[in-house]
């Protein structure tokens, strides 16, 4: 804002750089990216609408329990009965595809952190500066590099959902009981069987807690990411507030409300399930005939 | 990589103890905590105490100058209170810590100065451990905990989970190996943390303080179960405890440390007789002594005479009735040339041998002094010595002639006693 140190400025001509010289390679991601979301969509939209909710309800009576599947198919009837179910499903194909991307980079790196204090003391300030910096102002450069649509909504997203990912990851792995990382060291694990056998194993609560905020935080994102075209029930949403339609607003609103609790439970249920040793499919079967709650330990 | 020269621990049986070759020993070894190691190793080097080191420093020495070595075999106790370095001094052994300087040898093998390939190696063949809290997997199930070595060191499914479940059944946990830790009483949990030590068929294991996290009544049971398995086939067990009636159960030899060093090793009898230093003196102050102590532990050579089975009776009887009197004594033992005990004679029977017309060397055996049994609780045969005048004679196993025990001796022990609690 002020000529005395024209930050705003630099990270514009270095955008503009990047533009300039980039030689395809940003088209190509784009791309990729775009096919990527797009044939998850086409899949969500070929697909009968009492098929995918019947899926989505099946899992949660699976995960959750019986009265969680029942609310998942009164949530679908709802959103299906006020005409949403194209725009959600278009919302729920962005969310996978940035939940996807996020999980593929931050899974990984938070790991790396985990391993080494030099590439979690550089990583953590870029993690804080991705979660706090307002979320819309991704969507400038990611416009800006990939024109409106799908992709700038998606790049957007997987910067703002990657954060809770990465740092769930490297928090499990350096919590792990420190006498059962000994004890895999102590009967002859190679450090690449440390990691796949004791230390993954033992933050999985964890990373699925790191999974289950970044499928929300990427769920809340896509919405704001309709103000560059990504589509989805964010359309909606941005339309009922240009038009001051309450009406609109609220049935778009609640549609995403119903696909976050739903996301939120059945994600949640399978971070609770690598905490404490699940029972044998048989046995949750048994349960749900018996018709109560599984009982833990 | 010749692993093989020294033999195993196959030599069960108890007269070749002392002779057993050394199955690890430790010289001049030194952990210094810090990013500074080497400023600290030459200030240790100066002969400054580690307190000062840290002062100056900000390097915390962990175990400082450690050398002493662990027979074939034996289970060997390290003691010490908490924060003297003994759960240090034990990882330095398999290297969970790298040692600053000095050697770990194993078998022969320097493991501080391996290579990661070696160390890794010889982790899968030849050691394991067993931890204070257990350290089990809690998402895998108790037969693949206790597989859990051999899965590493890369046997195929079928046949880990065929010797998981003979070591669950040597542990009693066959019936649980589908269950999970978490379902598991802390001394069952205990009892899969051993199994899985046991699996990989180590001849050395390391347990840091492995029953101390059980209340006392299952700690009394694991240390049975550890001594059975022992009693089978005999390992050389290295296990830190801060509990001085475990060390006394368990331990063939213990040593003491204190701030870091080891300040005395040795037959925990022979410590709480003739403890080095103060500290370890005040370690053993109001310690009940005779709980532990065995007969054998206190049968003295010096109290009674022996004499050879005579072949000529009334001349090697009269000398032997000689030589009693001149020693003021009345009692004596006859052994044979192997050691063994034959009986108990005293000056007035073998007085009334040589009186009977044809003397023969039943005549002059008292048959009513009984041999005691040098492993037998020395409480239990309290009342008996104190009862009566004579002396007992003391035997091992294979009825080898070990020492007696008289009222004398019994007296001097629970003095000593006193007088090591006031």
């Amino acid at each position: 804002m002020h000529d005395a140190l024209p930050l705003g400025q630099w990270v514009s001509q270095f955008l503009n750089f990047v533009l300039a010289h980039d030689n395809g390679t940003l088209e190509n991601l784009g791309k990729v990216i775009g096919a990527f979301t797009e044939a998850i969509e086409a899949v969500l939209v070929a697909l009968p609408d009492w098929a995918v909710a019947g899926a989505i309800s099946a899992i949660g009576l699976w995960r959750v329990g019986w009265k969680f599947g029942l609310f998942c198919a009164a949530s679908f009837f709802v959103i299906i009965a006020t005409g949403f179910w194209p725009a959600t499903m278009s919302t729920l194909a962005l969310i996978t595809a940035s939940a996807v991307i996020s999980l593929v980079l931050g899974i990984p790196l938070g790991i790396w952190m985990a391993r080494s204090d030099r590439v979690a003391a550089l990583v953590r300030p870029v993690l804080d500066f991705m979660q706090t910096m307002p979320a819309f102002v991704y969507l400038i450069p990611a416009a800006m590099l990939f024109g409106l649509g799908k992709v700038p909504g998606v790049l957007a997203t997987v910067i703002f959902a990657m954060p809770p990912a990465v740092r769930l990851t490297n928090l499990g792995i350096r919590q792990v009981n420190k006498e059962q990382v000994e004890a895999g060291i102590a009967f002859g694990c190679t450090p690449r069987q440390l990691l796949l056998k004791v230390q993954i194993p033992g933050a999985m609560p964890s990373i699925m807690a790191g999974v289950n905020q970044t499928i929300m935080m990427a769920l809340s994102m896509v919405i704001i990411a309709s103000m560059v075209g990504a589509g989805g029930l964010g359309n909606d949403v941005l339309a009922s507030i240009q038009r001051l339609d309450i009406g609109l607003g609220f049935e778009s609103g609640l549609s995403v409300v119903l696909l976050a609790i739903i996301l939120d439970r059945i994600t949640e249920s399978f971070g609770a399930s690598s905490a404490q040793p699940q029972a044998s499919w048989r046995e949750r079967a048994r349960n749900l005939m018996a018709r109560r709650q599984p009982s833990g330990p | 990589m010749d692993a093989a020269l020294t033999p195993g621990p196959s030599a069960a049986g108890g007269t070749g103890e002392n002779c057993a070759p050394a199955k690890i020993v430790v010289r001049n070894l030194v952990k210094v905590f810090g990013n500074r190691p080497a400023v600290a190793l030459q200030m240790l080097e100066q002969g400054l105490h580690k307190d000062e080191i840290f002062r100056c420093t900000g390097q915390i020495v962990g175990v400082q100058d450690a050398s002493f070595e662990i027979r074939s075999g034996e289970i060997f106790v390290i003691m010490g209170l908490s924060g003297s370095g003994k759960s240090t001094l034990i990882r330095l052994l398999n290297r969970l810590l790298e040692p600053t300087s000095g050697e770990v040898l194993v078998d022969g093998q320097n493991v501080a100065s391996m290579d990661r390939r070696q160390l890794i190696d010889l982790r899968r063949r030849d050691m394991s451990m067993v931890f204070q809290s257990f350290a089990l997997m809690p998402h895998r199930t108790v037969l693949d905990n206790a597989a859990f070595g051999l899965e590493v060191a890369g046997i195929d499914k079928a046949q880990r989970e065929k010797r998981a479940l003979q070591v669950l059944e040597q542990v009693g946990l066959t019936a649980f190996a589908r269950k999970h830790p978490s379902e598991l009483s802390g001394g069952m949990q205990q009892r899969v943390g051993l199994a899985r030590a046991l699996a990989v068929d180590p001849s050395l294991m390391l347990m840091d303080e492995a029953f101390s996290a059980l209340d006392p009544l299952k700690r009394h049971e694991m240390q049975h179960v550890l001594l059975d398995l022992q009693r089978d086939h005999k390992r050389t067990i290295v296990f830190v405890s801060h509990d001085l009636d475990e060390a006394f159960r368990i331990g063939d030899r213990i040593a003491i440390m204190e701030g870091g060093s080891v300040v005395q090793v040795g037959d925990p009898h022979e410590i709480a007789r003739n403890p080095a230093t103060d500290y370890v003196r005040a370690f053993f102050r109001g310690v009940d002594l005779t709980r532990h102590l065995t007969v054998g532990d206190i049968a003295r050579t010096d109290q009674v005479p022996i004499f050879p089975v005579p072949s000529n009776i009334p001349d090697e009887f009269g000398a032997a009735i000689e030589h009693l009197r001149s020693i003021k004594r009345h009692y004596g033992f006859l052994v044979d040339p192997a050691h063994r005990l034959i009986g108990v004679v005293s000056i007035d029977s073998l007085l009334r041998c040589l009186g009977q017309s044809r003397p023969d060397l039943a005549g002059a055996l008292l048959d009513h002094v009984p041999a005691l049994a040098g492993a037998s609780p020395f409480r239990e045969v309290l009342g008996q010595v104190a009862r009566n005048p004579h002396p007992f004679p003391v035997i091992d196993g294979k009825g080898i002639y070990m020492g007696a025990v008289t009222q004398t001796i019994l007296l001097e022990h629970l003095c000593d006693e006193e007088t090591r609690n006031a």
